[in-house]
Parts: structure tokens; sequence; C-alpha cells
């Protein structure tokens, strides 16, 4: 319900919010997230954290704003941001450089913990911009894997000086994205439409595979994949496009589904809850892709008026959840699309999902918190 | 009333604002910051005070009667110098005991809160008993005040009645010395009779003389029209010819006076910043208040305003976003505005160029897409990005710039003798057919793919497509020719007799061409002379193996036929 959406203004554009991962096994949502901001002559990194401030007399519903506990100043647009573990988290810069951040607990401060300059750059100086923008980074405690405007790809282990290995040239175009595939094998998205995978263990520079979009090669920004079933990969391309990959078979997409109208800047699918997806915009909008089967358990406030709701044509019973999203007949299998921002004004940079949480940042220097997803 | 809800936004919008600053202003270690933020928060409170009383007056456009209410509102929103000395008295134990008792009654008086003002009196006539005769007239008169009415409970003239009666049994009370004993109750008197002497002598707490002027007309003229107002707007009674007018008092003044352009060209020399002005002005041209007041270069009021506004946030670093919104209001020439401004927003990141692409794309703004592409690509071509250069050219569907990239491409093969970056070249898709010389670098390569999967007919086949379909430029022939040698060569026989004849006549239209140039060679002769010799060993090479090859095929092909 609206209600349970929470904004708050911050006098800064807003380029990634993140959760801070639950320890394993944990009951309760989440309560800090992170941002980071760009455009600004001064960019900063700040914590913020949302919590029922334990006052158990207090109505739930009522809605706390997140309140800011720390922050720090960021040299350079925050390009993609990551959570290492509990305290650490890893920043890609515009300026090429990636930095880990502590969040130290006890006296609430943020502090750079270590940092890998020049991580990105272009091999001519001579350029106006003076460097190369890390675009993207992904951790699996320790490891570190950023891309970027150079096409260079960097593996890092945290606390180690040096890079454990370097790609140089792995792309001809730019690499707006990383995931990993697996613990040695990682995704890219580039600017020419291509996913590619990359097996680390191997030490020739090249992918050992190639993905690529029919038609136009509509460059992709962001990657992710299904938690739990490894060959699905949605991404998200710039003309609006989110496609549907699995790795397993082909070259190209599995489907594609026409949503947005502009860059498609994140894509995610839901850790604990993989039916459903996500998927946020430069057009401004914040989309819940959900194909869980059962359209009688739905939550009533995805039925409201005042937000968009497209329905594909009625359901297959026993569909099993791969095929959900892998099925090239979407008309076949329901799959409800539901935008979940009503004034849609300045682009949606980021958004992630966690629990029954999400948060997300706009250009319009808001961030809004959604504790009641699944409600 | 949509537009005096707009106007009450703007105005919360300023008092958040001024509460945020106030708070900056209470926490500030350094004490020049501190003055700063004061500052600031006090011009906030002013620029409120002119939006507050421009909405009363312009937006709202309240009618007589209400619009005495809406100013006394005002002035009690506003006036809060004496604040502190009504909590003190409120709040001490025995009020009536207070020195200063009288004078926040005063202040109830002046400010028309006349229930307060009794409750307080009340307390006075308890712990007073002798005056209590006194009292009970006093509060009975107060009581009996018409006031206008928001509804349409009753007309203007029957209030104007009603207050005439009220007037004179005021001034029966006050000339017959009922209050004679008491000089706070009779001064109290004087002032519901809008004795003007009276008002003026409490003016310490009335501070201001708009103050002056709304006590004044409550108690002389209630019901007083909005064109009226500039008769009994004057500073000099009460500012007695000590001080001169400030900024602010000449704005409110020229508000008083219903001068909207006076208002409007006052409070822009005095605010540094065009949001005040470009924001009122725009919600007065959307009361249609404002006659298009033609500058010199056509344009009228309110969208000068906007574009100096907007044009003052592309130089932000961040609020270029918001400046777009405000061109798109602009009719006559946002558009031209945005045009130029636009290409100026410094590109650091690829992330942000596509952002200011997105806009220039949505208003179909094709001149400037073309432009920053090429921006972007000659950038990516610099730091030797060829595949990021190829997507910006697909981007603006710019087919000069492929051509120009894939020339690259075939010089780094030619210097090399391999291709860089295969995962771009094998992979153009629909995207090939962007340039001629784009498709022929897709086609080439796909020839050394099938050379190189030994699928040698095909990549025969291509090769000679390549020329005879002019997708091969001129320059690149004779490359091509060398490439086709080894197949020549090739054990098996691969050019059919019809394709070795296309291909000698493609030598032939190449070494005819190669002759002009020699003239142009005169220059430098060594070198020129070495190319030459290469370039008819390569000839005769060629020559050689084209024959060759016809002699096997013919034998071939005569010999198929024969059986």
């Amino acid at each position: 319900a609206m209600e349970d959406v929470c904004a708050k203004f911050v006098s800064q554009k807003i380029s990634k919010t993140r959760w801070r991962p639950l320890p394993a096994a944990a009951l309760q949502p989440p309560d800090l997230f992170a941002t980071g901001s760009w455009d600004n002559e001064d960019n900063s990194i700040s914590i913020w954290a949302v919590g029922d401030l334990g006052n158990v007399g207090l109505n739930s519903e009522y809605q706390v704003e997140p309140q800011l506990l720390c922050d720090i100043r960021h040299n350079g647009d925050v390009m993609d941001m990551q959570f290492l573990d509990q305290e650490r988290i890893v920043v890609a810069s515009s300026t090429g450089t990636v930095t880990v951040f502590r969040h130290h607990q006890n006296n609430q401060t943020l502090s750079a913990n270590q940092c890998w300059e020049k991580a990105h750059y272009h091999v001519d100086q001579d350029t106006c911009c003076g460097g190369a923008a890390c675009t993207g980074v992904i951790c699996n405690n320790p490891e570190i894997v950023t891309v970027g405007e150079d096409g260079r790809i960097n593996l890092f282990r945290a606390d180690h000086k040096d890079a454990v290995r370097t790609i140089d040239n792995a792309d001809s175009s730019t690499l707006h994205a990383v995931t990993f595939l697996r613990t040695t094998e990682i995704l890219t998205v580039n600017s020419i439409g291509q996913l590619k995978i990359w097996d680390l263990r191997q030490q020739r520079n090249e992918p050992s595979q190639i993905f690529s979009l029919t038609g136009d090669r509509v460059p992709l920004h962001c990657v992710d994949r299904h938690p739990h079933q490894q060959h699905i990969v949605a991404t998200g391309g710039q003309d609006g496009m989110l496609s549907i990959w699995d790795i397993r078979q082909g070259t190209m997409p599995v489907s594609l589904l026409n949503a947005h109208e502009a860059e498609v800047w994140e894509v995610h699918f839901h850790p604990s809850n993989p039916d459903h997806l996500f998927t946020c915009s430069e057009d401004g909008s914040l989309w819940h892709w959900d194909t869980s089967t059962d359209i009688s358990e739905k939550p009533s406030f995805l039925h409201q008026g005042g937000r968009s709701t497209t329905y594909f044509s009625h359901t297959t019973t026993n569909q099993s959840v791969a095929s959900a999203w892998l099925s090239n007949d979407p008309a076949k299998d329901r799959m409800e699309i539901t935008n979940l921002i009503p004034n849609q004004t300045l682009s949606v940079n980021s958004l992630d999902v966690l629990g029954p949480c999400l948060v997300y940042g706009t250009d319009a220097e808001a961030i809004y918190v959604h504790k009641q997803l699944f409600a | 009333s949509r537009l005096v809800q707009v106007s009450k936004n703007y105005r919360s919008v300023i008092r958040a604002c001024m509460e945020d600053m106030h708070q900056a202003a209470l926490s500030a270690r350094d004490p020049a910051l501190q003055s700063q933020y004061s500052t600031q928060v006090s011009i906030l409170s002013a620029m409120e005070l002119i939006w507050n009383l421009c909405e009363i007056l312009f937006v709202e456009a309240a009618a007589a009667g209400p619009l005495m209410l809406r100013l006394l509102d005002w002035v009690r929103l506003h006036i809060c110098d004496v604040d502190n000395m009504v909590r003190e008295v409120l709040s001490s134990e025995n009020p009536s005991k207070h020195e200063l008792f009288w004078n926040v009654v005063d202040v109830f008086v002046l400010q028309g809160r006349m229930d307060e003002a009794r409750h307080l009196l009340s307390k006075e006539a308890s712990a007073n008993p002798t005056s209590v005769n006194m009292y009970k007239i006093l509060d009975d008169l107060m009581k009996k005040m018409p006031v206008p009415s928001l509804g349409n409970t009753q007309t203007l003239t029957e209030m104007e009645l009603k207050w005439q009666h009220w007037h004179e049994e005021c001034q029966r009370y006050l000339q017959d010395g009922t209050f004679a004993s008491n000089s706070h109750m009779e001064s109290i008197c004087k002032i519901l009779l809008g004795d003007e002497r009276a008002i003026l002598e409490r003016k310490e707490l009335m501070t201001t003389w708009y103050h002056f002027l709304v006590t004044r007309l409550l108690y002389s003229h209630p019901t007083v029209k909005p064109m009226e107002l500039r008769l009994y707007a004057q500073m000099d009674l009460f500012l007695g010819g000590e001080s001169s007018p400030e900024p602010l008092d000449t704005i409110l003044m020229a508000a008083f006076e219903f001068e909207m352009h006076q208002v409007i060209k006052e409070c822009s020399i005095a605010l540094s910043n065009w949001w005040f002005v470009a924001h009122l002005t725009d919600l007065l041209d959307h009361c249609k208040l404002l006659q298009s007041h033609n500058l010199y270069f056509g344009s009228n009021m309110r969208e000068f305003l906007l574009l100096e506004y907007a044009s003052g946030l592309f130089s932000h670093h961040s609020l270029w976003q918001l400046g777009v919104d405000y061109f798109d209001h602009c009719p006559e020439y946002g558009r031209v505005y945005l045009e130029l401004h636009i290409e100026r927003i410094p590109l650091n990141t690829e992330q942000k160029a596509l952002k200011v692409l997105r806009i220039c794309e949505q208003r179909q703004m094709h001149e400037q897409v073309r432009s920053i592409c090429k921006i972007m690509a000659m950038k990516a071509l610099r730091n030797n990005r060829l595949g990021s250069a190829l997507s910006w050219s697909i981007r603006a569907k710019d087919a000069a710039f492929a051509t120009l990239i894939s020339d690259r491409f075939l010089k780094d093969y030619c210097e090399r003798g391999c291709f860089s970056d295969l995962d771009l070249i094998d992979n153009l898709g629909p995207s090939m057919l962007l340039s001629d010389r784009l498709t022929f670098l897709g086609k080439y390569r796909e020839f050394h793919r099938l050379y190189g999967e030994k699928r040698f007919s095909e990549a025969a086949k291509l090769l000679l497509m390549l020329m005879t379909a002019h997708i091969a430029p001129c320059s690149f022939w004779m490359t091509l020719l060398t490439d086709a040698l080894p197949l020549l060569e090739h054990k098996e026989v691969i050019f059919s007799a019809e394709q070795t004849y296309e291909l000698m006549r493609c030598l032939e239209d190449l070494t005819a061409g190669k002759v002009d140039k020699q003239k142009f060679q005169q220059s430098n002769p060594t070198s020129a002379r070495f190319q030459d010799d290469v370039e008819t060993t390569k000839v005769e090479m060629l020559r050689l193996a084209l024959a060759r090859n016809l002699a096997r095929v013919i034998v071939k092909e005569g010999t198929l036929e024969g059986s």
C-alpha cells in the first residue's frame, strides 16, 4: 500500500542503493542500507538506518523515515556499489578508482579501508575526461571483480594491494556490468549488446562464451542471475527491453519483454523469492515482474488502482518455476507486471531487494523505502 | 482555488527551508557560518512574507470583508517579535501582576485577537474588584465588535451598519469618561475607535508600518476594498522620517498598491537568486494577472524570468536536469535555450552522456544527438575503444563515422596482419548495414573465417563478390586479390573458369587505374620505385596464378563435361 512507502529527500542525486546483507538464517528484515551519489562536486557514500526504533507500542504501520547514520566523501561519481561483508562496502568510481570503505558500528563512522587507484584507465592520457570510469563491481568475499569503460576486467582480493588478475582489452566496447555466474565464472554485458561468460580459472584472455541480442546490437546495462537456477540470466537494455537468457542453450535470449521506455539501469531477481524480478529505468519507473503462478494468494496491494497492472492470459497449473521465466510464449503463462511508482518524474537509478524490503534512489534527489513488498 | 493551494505549497516549501536553515544555524559551531545561516533565515522569512501578501492580494484576490481577516492572519503569522513577551506573561503565575501585562493585552487588541484579550482582562478584573464595572463594559464592547464573516451570512452593507453602531457606542463610553480612571483601558478604547495617535503610541508593539496599517484598517475601515488599500498604505506616519524604507518595505508597498510589475521588479533587484521571482511570476501568470509586458526581444516577463532561472540551473553541476523541465515550459524560446545549453553539459562518464542523449531524443533534438554521439565516438576512438566508438555511431545512425571506424579496423589489419577486436567484428549483426565500409569489414572477416574453417569454395565466392559487387573499396582490392593467391595456388581447383575470368577483369581494372597513379609518384622517386617494384611483382604473380588456375579449370571443366 502507498503508506508502506517512505520517501526522504536528500539533496543529492542518488546513483546506487544497497541493503546491507543479512547474516545467514536471519529472520528479521534488513534495517540498514547504503547509498552513493553522483553529479555533485562532492559526492558521498551514506549509511542509513530504517527500523522501528524498538518502540514496541508504536503502531507498526507508522513509517519512520530513513535516518542518516554517517557519510563520507567520495571522489567521483559512485558508479556501482556492493557490500563485501557486514562492515565493508566496495565502491566503483567514475575516476576509475575502486575503494573499500569500512563502516564502524561502534561510533557510526565510515572510513576508507583500501583503495585501488586507476583500476580502470585509458592508455592514451590525452583524453579530455581524464580517465575511464569503473562501471561495475561484484563481490564474493574476499574476491572483488570490477569492469569499466576501458573494457578491462580486474580481479582483486580484499586486503591484497595488487590485482590478482587483469584482463586488458577484454572487450572492445564499454563493459557496463558484471556478476558472478559461479564462484569461478563471471558474466559481463557491454555496449554492443553482448553477454559474455568468463572463466577465471583459465589463463587465456578470452570469454568462454558469447551471447548476443538478435537484431540491433542495443547496449546492455545490467545483468543478474537467478539465485537458484544458475542457467537463467536476466539483462536490461538501453531501449528498455528486459531479456531473459538460458545460457545452457543457444546464443540468443529466450524471451524479450518490452516494458520501459528508456535505459534499464538495474535488474534484480529477488534473492529468496526468485519468482519476482525488479527493474528500474531512466524513464522513472520501477517494475515488479511476478511469475508466481498462484494468483489467489496475490497480495491485495498489487490490485490497487492508480498503478498499471498488465496481465497476460491465463495460467497453466503445475508450471515449474524455471520454465515460467524461460517460456517462449508469455501468453501461456501468467506474468503480472506492476509499476511501483505512481508519479514518475526523473530516472530511478538503482534499486535493491532483500526480504520484504525494497529501497530505490532517483535523480529527483530522493530515496524511497518500501517495507512491505509482499504484505 | 487550485492556484491558492499551489501558492500555499510554495510557502510551505519556503518555511521548510527556513526551518532547516534555522536548525543549521543552531547547530553550527563556526560563528561566521552561524551568522550566514541566520541571514538566510531572515531572507527566507522575508520571502515568505512577501509571497503570503501576494497570495492574499493577487492569487486569492480576497474581496472586501474576507480581505481584512486574511490581512489579520498575515500580520499574526509574521510579527513574532512579541511572542516571547506574550509567552512570558501567560506562563507567569499571576499574569495580571506582571509588569508587561498591559503590553500583552495591547498586543492582542492591536492584532484583533479579541478573545485572548478578553481572557487576560478577566484575570485583571478578578484581581481588581474595584474596576469590575469598567471591565464589564470594555469586555462587552470587545465581544460585540462586528467582524467580517467568511461565509455569506451577512452582506457588506449589513456589516458596515452594525459596525457604525458599535463605533458610536464606543465613542459614547469614551466621552462619558467611563474609562477615565484607568489609562490602560482608556487607551484600549481609543484603539478600538481607531484613534491614530493612540495606536501610534504603541508603536514598539507593532514594530512595522504594515502592522500599523492593518490595525488602523481594522478599527477604522474593516470593510476596506482591495483597491482602497493604496490610499491607506503609507510609511511616513510610522517611520516618522527617522529611517528610510528598506527594500522589503518598498516591495510590500508596491503590493498594497497592486503594482504587480513593480513588485516583481523590486524583488528581482533585492534578491540575488531568480527562484523567487521566476516562480512567483509564473504563478501570477497562471492567474492570468500579468498582461504581456513586452520586453525588447518580444518574450513576455514570465518566460524571460523562467529562462533566466533555468539558465542558472544549467550552470550548476547537478541541477541541469531540472532546468530541462523549465525550458520545456517556455513556449517561445525554451527549445532554443535548451539546444544551446544541453551541448555544454560536461560529459565525464558515458552514463551521463546517455542521460543527456535520452533528454535530446525525447524532444526530437536530432542535431544535438548527432553532435553528442560524435563527441563520445571521437573520444572512444582516441582511446582505441573501437567497439565503444561503433556503439555511439549506431546510436546516432551516423554512417560516416561508422565508415571511419571501419577504415581504422582495416588499417589495423593491414598493419598487423590480423584483426583486433574479433568479438566486435564477428558479432556486428544488422548494424553491419549502417555503412558500406562496415558491411565490407564484416564480410571480409567472414571470408577469413570461412577460409579458416576450410570452406574454400564459399570463401572464394565471397571474395569475388566483395569486388564485383563493389562492396570493397578500391584501395583494398590489391589485398583481396593477394588473399586470393593461396586459393588459386591450392592443389584443388577452387575458382571456376567464370570466376577466374572475373578475377582477371578485376586485376586489369586495378592495374589500369595504377598507371595514372605513377604520374603522381614522381616527387618521391626512391620509395615510389620500390613500391612500384613490389606492386609489379605482385601483379605478375597474380597474373601467373590466374593463368595457371584458368588452365587447370578449363581442363577440369572440360573433362567433366566430356563424361
